[in-house]
């Protein structure tokens, strides 16, 4: 059974077709070619299924980074602990 | 029944009457699903008497202005269905004001719920959709006068202007996906609120009408169920008039 960063990890690297090496606090928006409107939607609509959230719109629009998306979740009560 | 739109499940904003209790009608009778939205409590208990109803239309009462309501009811349905495949943004409020005499109030409650609550709609619709192969559907109620324009309805046009606006952008956005975003842009339409308006100057209305009547909601219904359907499964950022052929 997969951990909940090896989930988020994988939603990552199937919507923006990155290496999962690439995926550390360097990891944004603003860096990554895919991280377009549309991939945004993808990504969200794909981490709200996997973790059965609905994410605040506040969140939607400040979910700019690999690390960052962490901390939102954690506040839905995802834990990346294990 | 043809089975149009067997086992998809829809969402209809604003289905307590007129227009939007017919789509949400007609779509059960081609065999969807369909949650049937509406601001106040007990709107739509009040017309699901019908047997022929009573699986297939369930009530689902929120705000759509709302974003903590909005984003309840469509994770009620995602928890319940898994999917989501037509919305139809129909709910909205119209105020007619000559310039000069309009509103603030008004202006703004106009553009809260025909606007903002279409956008966060189709916001929400959307992160639903997008992770269905096959896509989905999303259909704006606007009007021929935010097409056309009309006196009076100054605020209300620019509302429902905005509404083609969105429809187009949406369609443009979200096609690579599979959603598909029409708009369907009545007439004048027969409902409850037409009843109480002045007989004579609606006859005047009527006369600019080719097909010499009003439009019934069952007939923008029909446009909505061949939207919802797979029938148009190649039919995006289109504005289609039901409106009997209109001179306005």
């Amino acid at each position: 059974m997969m951990t909940n960063i090896e989930k988020y990890k994988n939603i990552f690297i199937r919507v923006f077709d990155v290496r999962e090496d690439s995926l550390n606090e360097s990891f944004t928006f603003a860096d990554t070619e895919k991280w377009d409107s549309l991939g945004h939607i993808t990504l969200i609509s794909e981490l709200e299924n996997e973790f059965d959230v609905m994410f605040d719109t506040e969140d939607i629009l400040s979910f700019g980074s690999f690390e960052n998306g962490m901390k939102i979740l954690k506040k839905y009560r995802v834990s990346f602990d294990n | 029944m043809a089975d149009l739109l067997k086992g998809k499940v829809c969402l209809v904003t604003g289905a307590g009457r007129g227009i939007g209790r017919a789509i949400a009608q007609q779509f059960a009778k081609e065999g969807a699903i369909v949650y049937a939205n509406e601001v106040r409590q007990g709107a739509v208990d009040e017309w699901l008497t019908d047997d022929l109803f009573s699986n297939s239309i369930i009530p689902l009462y929120f705000n759509i202005s709302d974003e903590s309501e909005a984003k309840g009811a469509f994770k009620q349905i995602k928890d319940k269905r898994g999917r989501l495949d037509v919305l139809v943004n129909n709910a909205g409020i119209e105020y007619n004001e000559l310039i000069g005499m309009i509103s603030p109030k008004h202006m703004t409650k106009m553009f809260e719920v025909n606007v903002y609550g279409t956008i966060e709609m189709l916001q929400l619709a959307s992160r639903v959709m997008a992770r269905q192969p096959e896509g989905g559907s999303i259909i704006n109620i606007s009007s021929m006068v935010g097409v056309k324009g009309n006196k009076g309805q100054l605020v209300y046009s620019a509302t429902k202007g905005a509404v083609i606006a969105i429809t187009k952008s949406a369609a443009k956005e979200l096609g690579s996906k599979n959603i598909r975003v029409n708009s369907i842009a009545p007439g004048l339409t027969k409902t409850e609120m037409m009843d109480a308006a002045d007989q004579e100057k609606l006859k005047d209305r009527i006369n600019n009408i080719s097909m010499g009547r009003i439009a019934q909601p069952l007939d923008i219904a029909n446009a909505c169920v061949f939207l919802a359907s797979d029938l148009s499964s190649y039919v995006s950022g289109q504005v289609i008039g039901v409106e009997g052929c209109t001179i306005m």
